[in-house]
C-alpha cells in the first residue's frame, strides 16, 4: 500500500469461509464472495424451475382454444409469477450471482469491496422472493395484474386481491438488495484490481457487469420510489395512480417503464459479458474489437435512459412524443449490432471448438439477432400498433430474453461450472440439452409471431377459435414441453456431475482470464499468487511468452 | 385456404399502410436474418476444430475500417425506417381537429358500450359503420386502461381513464370484422370481444332507424311476465332498456339485445337458447364478470328471454 488511504478498508477480522466451518450454518453466515455467488445460483435454479412449471401450466390450458384447464383467476396468477419469478428471481439474480461469484476472480481480488454488504444483498433477494411466493398460501392468492402491474386495475377497487402488495414488497426488497450489488461491483471494480490490470484490459464481462451495475444503481430507486407510492395507495387511501381521485392512470407506466426498459439491458447486458468470454476461448482467438463492444456497451447503457416510452406507443402520447422515442429506440440497434458482428468476426479464422458452452454461444448469436430484429421492428411506432399486447411481442421478448439471456446463462453454467466446482458437466447431456432447448424453443415461440400478427392478444386465458389459432398454439404447447424436457436434462447433468463429473483440473478450456489462474474450486482467498497482468490475457502471455498481446507492455 | 386473418387480410386503408411498411420491415430483417445465419453456417462448418489440429490459429485484434463500416450501415437502415415510421404514422393517425366525434367506445370490465352522438343511438360489443366512410372515434374508459384492437382495420389505442384519446376507423369493404381488448384489464380479459359491421350505407341507415325505435312494453303473455321481473329482480339496476324506468349502465344497454350477434362480449353467439343459459348462470360462462347469478327460476329465465326478444319485434 501507498501512503494514499485506501478507499476500501481492509477488514479488521478475518472473514468466515467455507474451508472453516461445514454445514448449513457455514453458508448461511458466509461473507465469501464465491459462497453468495453459489446460493445466488442455486436459488435461481430453483426459481427458474418454478417460473418454468408455471409456464408448462399457461400453456397447458392454451393448448386448444376453450380449454378449461385453469381458471382465470389461476391463470392470471401463474402467468403474473411467471414474468415476475423469470425477470426478478431468474435472469437478473443468476446475473448478479455468477458477477459476485466471478469479478474479483477476473480481477486479481481476494473478494468483494464490501463482503458483508454483498451477504446483505443476497439475504434481501431471498427473503424478497419467500415473500413474494407467500402470497400463493394466503387467502386472496398471488398477483394477478401482470408483471407490468399496471395501475389502476392493480389499485382498489379493482383488485381487492392482496397479491399485488406482495409483490410491490417482495420486490422491493430485492430491489434494494440489487441496489447494493451495483454499489458494490462498481466500487469492487474500480478499486480492487490487481497491478497492470488497467481498466482498459479487464475482461469484456467485466465491463459489462460494470455498466449493468450503474444502469441498478440509476433505475432501481425509480421503481423502488413507485412501489412505495403504489403501497401508500393501497394501504394508506393515497390516490397517486387513480385517475377517479385526480391521480394519473398514465404516471405509473412512466415509472414503470423508466425502470422496465433499462431492466430488459440489466438482463442482456451480462449476457452479453458471457458470451464476449465464451466465444474466443472456444475459438482460440481474442474478442475481435475489443474497444468497440465495450464502448457499444457504454451507449446501449446511456440510451436505454431515453427510450421507456416506446412501451406506451398505444397510451396516446402523441406523435411527436412517439417519434422521439421511435427515433432513440432505433439507435440501439447500432451498438447491438456492433456487437453481433465483431462475434462473428471473433468466430472467422478461429479453429473452433464446439463443446456445450460453444453450442449455446453459437445458437445465442442466432436466436438474439431474430430477438433484436423483432426489436428494431416494433420500434417503429406504426407496426408497435399493430403487435403490441399480441402474441407478436410474446415472441419477440422471449427471443430475447430466452434466446438472448438464457441462452448466454447456458453457456455460462457448461463453461464455469469446472470452476465453481471442481468438475465437469457431462457433455453427452450437455448435447441432449442443447439440442431439445433449441427444438423445443424455437417450436414454442417462432409460430407466436404469427398469432400475434394475426390477432391474438396475450394474457388471455382462453382464446377464440379462429382459423388456425389452434394448431399454432397447439405446436407452441408440444414446444414448451420439450424444453420441460430439456431443463430436466438440465438438472440431472448437474446433479450426476456434481457427484461423478470428470475432475476439471485448473484450466480444462484453456481460457486466458485471471479465474483460470486459480485451482478449481478456488480456494478462499481466491489465488495462491496473482499472475502478472500485462494485457488482456494473461493466461495466453504466460503460455506464448514470445507473442504477448501487448508487445513491451510492463507492470505498473 | 382459408383466410389467415389480421395483418394478413388489411381491409381499411390504414391498414393497408400499416401492412406495407410491417412486410418492408420483415423484408429488411430477413435479409439481415439470412446474412448473420449463412456466416456462421459457414464459420460452423469451414473453421469447425479439425481432429489432430493443435495450433493456435492467427490472432487477429480487430481493424477499425471494418468496424466504422459496420456501424454506418445500420445507421443508414435506421434511417430509412425511420423516415418510414414518421410519414406511415401521419398517415394513418392525422390529428382530430375540432371535429366531434363520430362514435364513442367507452371501456368497461369487459365489455363495450358504444354511442353514436349525432343520433343518438346506443348499443354495446358491436359497432355498426358505414363502409368505406372514415369515421373519428372517441374512445374513454369508466374503469381501468383497456385497448381497442380490430387487426384487420388498422391501430390499436388505449382507452385510458381519466384521458380520452381519438382514432379514425375505416372499413373498405361491408363485412364482420372481430377484435378484442389488447390491454390485460382483469380477469375476463380474455372475453372482451369487439366487432365492427361494416355495412352499405342503405342497411347502416336501416340499423340506425331500427336502433332509434323505443320498443313498447309487452302488455300480455309470458313477456309481460318477463317486463315485470325485469323490473322487480333488480336487471334494471345495471342495465338499460328505453321506454322503460331501466337506466343503469353498469352493463350493457338491452334496448336492441335481440339484435346483436352475441352475448357477454363474445363468449356465446346470440340466441334464445343461448341468452337462456346466461340468464341462468352468467358465472359459469364468464367466470368473475359483474353479472351475478341471480339464482333464476326456469320459469322466469323463459319469460325474461322472451320479454328481450319481444323487444325487437315490434
Ligand atoms: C419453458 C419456457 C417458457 C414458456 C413455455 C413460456 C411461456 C410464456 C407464455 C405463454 C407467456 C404469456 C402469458 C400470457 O400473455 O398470457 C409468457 C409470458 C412471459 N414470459 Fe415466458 N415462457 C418461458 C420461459 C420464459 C423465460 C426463460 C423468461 C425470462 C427469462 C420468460 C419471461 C416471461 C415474461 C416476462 C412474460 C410476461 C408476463 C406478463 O405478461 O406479465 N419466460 N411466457
Ligand atoms: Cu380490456
Amino acid at each position: 500500500m501507498s501512503s494514499r488511504i485506501p478507499l476500501v478498508p481492509e477488514n479488521a477480522a478475518p472473514l468466515p469461509s467455507l474451508k472453516e466451518n461445514n454445514g448449513l450454518l457455514a453458508w448461511v453466515a458466509s461473507v465469501d464472495h464465491k459462497q453468495i455467488g453459489i446460493m445466488y445460483l442455486i436459488i435461481t435454479l430453483v426459481y427458474f424451475l418454478l417460473g418454468g412449471l408455471e409456464a408448462l401450466l399457461i400453456r397447458i390450458q392454451l393448448a386448444h382454444p376453450g380449454n378449461d384447464f385453469l381458471t382465470p383467476e389461476m391463470y392470471n396468477q401463474l402467468f403474473t409469477m411467471h414474468g415476475t419469478t423469470m425477470i426478478f428471481f431468474v435472469v437478473m439474480p443468476f446475473l448478479i450471482g455468477v458477477g459476485v461469484y466471478l469479478l474479483p476472480l477476473m480481477i486479481g481480488a481476494r473478494d468483494m469491496a464490501f463482503p458483508r454488504l454483498n451477504a446483505l444483498s443476497f439475504w434481501l433477494f431471498f427473503f424478497g422472493g419467500i415473500l413474494l411466493y407467500y402470497s400463493f398460501f394466503t387467502q386472496s392468492g398471488a398477483p394477478d395484474v401482470g408483471w407490468f402491474a399496471y395501475s389502476p386495475l392493480s389499485e382498489k377497487p379493482f383488485s381487492l386481491n392482496k397479491g399485488p402488495t406482495y409483490w410491490a414488497l417482495g420486490l422491493l426488497a430485492s430491489g434494494i438488495g440489487s441496489v447494493a450489488s451495483g454499489l458494490n461491483n462498481v466500487v469492487t471494480i474500480l478499486t480492487m484490481r490487481t497491478p497492470g490490470m488497467t481498466m482498459r484490459r479487464i475482461p469484456l464481462f467485466v465491463w459489462m457487469i460494470f455498466v449493468t451495475s450503474l444502469l441498478l444503481i440509476f433505475v432501481i430507486p425509480i421503481i423502488t420510489a413507485a412501489f412505495a407510492m403504489m403501497l401508500l395507495d393501497s394501504l394508506l387511501g393515497a390516490t397517486f395512480f387513480t385517475p377517479a381521485h385526480g391521480g394519473s392512470a398514465i404516471l405509473w407506466q412512466h415509472f414503470f417503464w423508466g425502470f422496465g426498459h433499462p431492466e430488459v439491458y440489466i438482463l442482456i447486458l451480462p449476457a452479453f459479458g458471457i458470451i464476449s468470454e465464451v466465444i474466443p476461448v472456444f475459438s482460440r482467438k481474442p474478442i475481435y474489437g475489443y474497444e468497440f463492444v465495450a464502448a457499444s456497451t457504454v451507449a446501449i447503457g446511456l440510451l436505454s435512459l431515453g427510450v421507456w416510452a416506446h412501451h406506451m406507443f398505444a397510451v396516446g402520447l402523441g406523435n411527436v412524443a412517439n417519434a422521439y422515442f421511435s427515433l432513440a429506440s432505433m439507435l440501439i440497434a447500432i451498438p447491438t449490432g456492433v456487437k453481433v458482428l465483431n462475434w462473428v468476426a471473433t468466430m472467422w479464422g478461429g479453429r473452433i471448438n464446439f463443446a456445450t458452452p460453444m453450442l449455446f454461444g453459437t445458437a445465442f448469436i442466432i436466436e438474439f439477432v431474430i430477438g433484436g430484429l423483432t426489436g428494431v421492428a416494433i420500434a417503429s411506432v406504426p407496426i408497435d400498433w399493430v403487435v403490441t399486447d399480441s402474441y407478436f411481442i410474446v415472441a419477440h421478448f422471449h427471443y430475447a430474453i430466452f434466446g438472448g439471456s438464457v441462452f448466454a446463462i447456458f453457456a455460462g453454467v457448461y463453461y464455469w461450472f469446472p470452476k465453481f466446482t471442481g468438475r465437469m458437466l457431462s457433455e453427452t447431456l450437455g448435447k441432449w440439452h442443447f439440442w431439445l432447448t433449441v427444438i423445443g424453443f424455437n417450436m414454442t415461440f417462432f409460430v407466436q409471431h404469427f398469432l400475434g400478427v394475426m390477432g391474438m392478444p396475450r394474457r388471455t386465458y382462453t382464446y377464440h377459435d379462429m382459423p388456425y389459432w389452434g394448431s399454432m398454439n397447439l405446436l407452441s404447447t408440444i414446444g414448451a414441453l420439450i424444453l420441460g424436457l430439456s431443463a430436466i436434462v438440465f438438472v440431472w447433468n448437474i446433479l450426476v456431475s456434481l457427484r461423478n463429473g470428470k475432475p476439471a483440473g485448473d484450466n480444462p478450456w484453456n481460457a486466458w482470464t485471471l479465474e483460470w489462474a486459480t485451482t478449481s474450486p478456488p480456494a478462499v482467498e481466491n489465488f495462491e499468487l496473482v499472475p502478472p497482468v500485462r494485457g488482456r490475457r494473461p493466461l495466453w502471455d504466460l503460455a506464448h511468452p514470445d507473442q504477448p498481446d501487448e508487445p513491451g507492455a510492463k507492470i505498473v | 385456404m382459408e383466410n389467415l386473418g389480421g395483418l394478413f387480410n388489411p381491409s381499411s386503408p390504414q391498414m393497408e399502410a400499416l401492412a406495407g411498411l410491417t412486410y418492408y420491415t420483415i423484408a429488411i430483417s430477413a435479409v439481415i436474418l439470412g446474412i448473420i445465419v449463412i456466416a456462421v453456417a459457414y464459420i460452423v462448418i469451414r473453421y469447425r476444430k479439425k481432429p489432430g489440429d493443435d495450433g493456435e490459429p492467427y490472432q487477429d485484434f480487430g481493424n477499425l475500417k471494418i468496424e466504422v463500416v459496420w456501424t454506418i450501415i445500420p445507421v443508414a437502415i435506421v434511417a430509412v425506417l425511420f423516415l418510414l415510421t414518421c410519414s406511415t404514422m401521419r398517415a394513418i393517425d392525422p390529428p382530430p381537429g375540432d371535429r366531434e366525434p363520430d362514435l364513442l367506445v367507452i371501456g368497461h370490465q369487459w365489455w363495450w358500450e358504444i354511442r353514436y352522438p349525432a343520433s343518438g343511438v346506443m348499443t354495446a360489443n358491436e359497432i355498426h359503420i358505414p363502409a368505406g366512410e372514415k369515421l373519428l372515434v372517441r374512445l374513454e374508459s369508466i374503469d381501468v386502461i383497456h385497448d381497442f384492437w380490430v387487426p384487420e382495420l388498422g391501430r390499436k389505442i388505449d382507452l385510458v381513464p381519466g384521458h380520452p384519446n381519438y382514432m379514425w376507423l375505416v372499413a373498405g369493404e361491408p363485412g364482420v370484422y372481430i377484435g378484442a381488448c389488447a390491454e390485460f384489464c382483469g380477469d375476463q380479459h380474455a372475453n372482451m370481444l369487439i366487432r365492427v359491421v361494416a355495412e352499405t350505407e342503405e342497411e347502416f341507415k336501416k340499423w340506425q332507424e331500427e336502433q332509434l325505435v323505443v320498443p313498447r312494453t309487452p302488455e300480455s303473455g309470458i313477456a309481460a311476465e318477463g317486463a315485470r321481473l325485469f323490473q322487480t329482480l333488480a336487471c334494471m339496476n345495471c342495465h338499460t332498456i328505453r321506454g322503460t324506468a331501466a337506466a343503469a349502465r353498469v352493463g350493457p344497454d338491452l334496448t336492441h339485445i335481440a339484435d346483436r350477434d352475441t352475448i357477454g362480449a363474445g363468449v356465446l353467439t346470440n340466441t334464445p337458447e343461448n341468452l337462456a343459459k346466461w340468464l341462468a348462470n352468467p358465472q359459469r360462462y364468464k367466470q368473475g364478470s359483474y353479472m351475478p347469478n341471480m339464482k333464476l327460476s326456469d320459469s322466469e329465465v323463459k319469460s325474461i328471454v322472451a320479454y328481450l326478444e319481444a323487444l325487437d319485434e315490434q
